[in-house]
């Protein structure tokens, strides 16, 4: 029990230093609200006129909303080992070691920080879906859904991009490999065209991407008239499954950026 | 390994692939003192420093730090030690106040004790006009005398620091040297330094060991060593002497790359 509220202690000292440091400079988290924008305005209203992806009674645009919002929390979220280099490279990542902090929680408080950042950038996401309106789902229970998915989806792609960091230690290499994952990850979802479109081959893949569990989790809690393939139970297990297995990894991974 | 020793090592060896960093180190230190380790770059202080505060395993050998085992008791080690980086690792888009709080939060202090630490810090390390602005504003010395105190919340048995005065002009480094001599008188702190800056060994250290190739070239006070290398002997020639290399000897580009990040740090 003690280790455990001393793990949650911990935690929260990280989270709260990276928060202040977002809240300090926002420019980035406003910045990185473009590409959903772009997306949901141009892509998004070109889609919906030319009525190629089938959607059922969902407008296209509708339709992708929540897999916008899971690009714009991946594509956030995927280069946070960035930071974690750059911490590294300063001597910070060093300092933090050397206290007696559980290891998990120095990891656990950075995907704290960054679930609190995608939290923004739903908030962002959903301004921008407003003014095109997009018909969204205002009930209580469904957006908290989104936030909890929101918010577990910015810490699985977070950790994983600390566990990268901890793999190839330079920015350098770490700008070429997020750059390789991240639009895989996208186009190997059912963030912008339904599963049953997809050939065989792809369709495996995306079953076993985190990114299909968070867009399908969202698509139905965001949206009115949205339908969700998995179960709540199915996508939130999955995506709490692959955070276990990030952190526990990361948690290992992380004391080798200091040698 | 010595009785009651703050510090000590037995064979302590690291390897890298087939490069021997640190060569079966005996080292023991008694508390209560600054020691200097001094050697050219590439020497192995740093690795030496890495793997006495757990950052580092060690290929063999073994050592203790505050009376635990680096290998067996790692986290108990951690309780007991403070650690500056020769890096800059005091956190730029953080504020004094925010830096030390983060320390003390994962040293598990908490309530009062925590601010009354943090604010006993803020004291120390001359800040206190300034704990409400971002790190990145302030001087060299002022970053390295917060470390300092930061590393030092939680009143550490030992404290290793890594070339704490790289960079910093003469009057900042003297600020740092005041503030090591006031842990060692105040707090009975034992405190480990690596430093080229042969003035820093000669005043600071009341011992110093020379590490040359990995290896325990030299071990005694200043003034022991002067004597052995001949009448009138300046640090440098023992330093010289005993490491057989000019004080800008070697180095490989990570050593150079870190040392020149933190003197650009410092402006």
């Amino acid at each position: 029990m003690k280790r455990m509220l001393d793990v949650i202690y911990e935690t929260v000292a990280v989270a709260d230093a990276e928060i202040r440091k977002l809240l300090r400079d926002p420019t980035e988290m406003f910045s990185r609200a473009v590409q959903p924008v772009l997306w949901l305005a141009i892509f998004g209203q070109v889609f919906s006129q030319i009525r190629g992806i089938p959607t059922g009674n969902l407008r296209y645009l509708d339709y992708m909303t929540p897999g916008i919002l899971a690009q714009s929390i991946l594509f956030s979220a995927i280069f946070y080992g960035i930071a974690i280099i750059w911490e590294r490279d300063l001597g910070i990542v060093h300092k933090l070691l050397v206290t007696p902090a559980h290891r998990s929680a120095l990891v656990l408080g950075k995907a704290v920080a960054a679930g609190m950042r995608g939290l923004v950038q739903a908030v962002v996401v959903y301004l921008v879906a407003i003014a095109l309106q997009v018909d969204i789902r205002w009930e209580i229970w469904p957006m908290l859904t989104v936030a909890a998915a929101v918010f577990l989806g910015s810490c699985i792609f977070s950790t994983f991009s600390l566990v990268i960091a901890c793999i190839v230690k330079t920015r350098e290499r770490f700008m070429g490999i997020g750059q390789l994952l991240t639009m895989p990850l996208f186009f190997a979802s059912n963030a912008i065209y339904p599963l049953d479109l997809m050939p065989a081959w792809l369709k495996t893949i995306a079953i076993f991407n985190p990114l299909t569990y968070l867009v399908d989790a969202l698509r139905g809690a965001m949206i009115s008239g949205g339908q969700s393939v998995y179960a709540d139970t199915t996508s939130f297990g999955v995506m709490l499954m692959v955070f276990a297995v990030l952190l526990t990894l990361a948690s290992r991974l992380y004391p080798g950026l200091a040698r | 390994m010595a009785e009651n020793a703050a510090i000590s090592t037995i064979d302590l060896s690291k390897r890298f692939d087939r490069f021997t960093a640190l060569d079966r180190l005996n080292l023991s230190v008694a508390p209560g003192l600054i020691f200097g380790l001094l050697g050219p770059n590439g020497a192995g202080k740093s690795t030496t420093i890495k793997i006495l505060t757990t950052l580092l395993d060690a290929s063999s050998g073994s050592a203790t730090v505050a009376g635990f085992d680096i290998a067996a008791d790692p986290v108990e080690v951690r309780r007991r030690i403070g650690y500056v980086p020769q890096l800059l690792s005091a956190d730029g888009t953080l504020t004094a106040t925010e830096n030390l709080n983060l320390s003390a939060r994962l040293r598990g202090l908490r309530g009062e004790k925590r601010a009354v630490r943090v604010s006993e810090a803020l004291a120390f390390a001359g800040v206190n006009d300034v704990a409400r602005k971002l790190v990145r504003t302030y001087s060299g010395g002022m970053i390295r005398r917060l470390e300092i105190a930061q590393a030092t919340l939680h009143y550490p048995e030992v404290l290793f620091l890594d070339e704490p005065t790289i960079g910093l002009d003469p009057v900042a480094r003297r600020s740092v040297w005041e503030r090591l001599q006031q842990l060692q008188r105040d707090k009975g702190m034992t405190i480990l330094i690596t430093t080229h800056d042969m003035e820093e060994a000669d005043i600071l250290c009341d011992e110093l060991a020379i590490l040359h190739q990995g290896r325990l070239a030299a071990k005694g006070n200043p003034d022991e060593l002067k004597k052995q290398v001949g009448p009138n002997a300046t640090m440098e020639e023992v330093f010289a002497h005993f490491s057989g290399a000019a004080i800008d000897w070697g180095g490989n580009y990570r050593d150079l790359r870190e040392s020149r990040n933190t003197m650009q740090r410092l402006g």
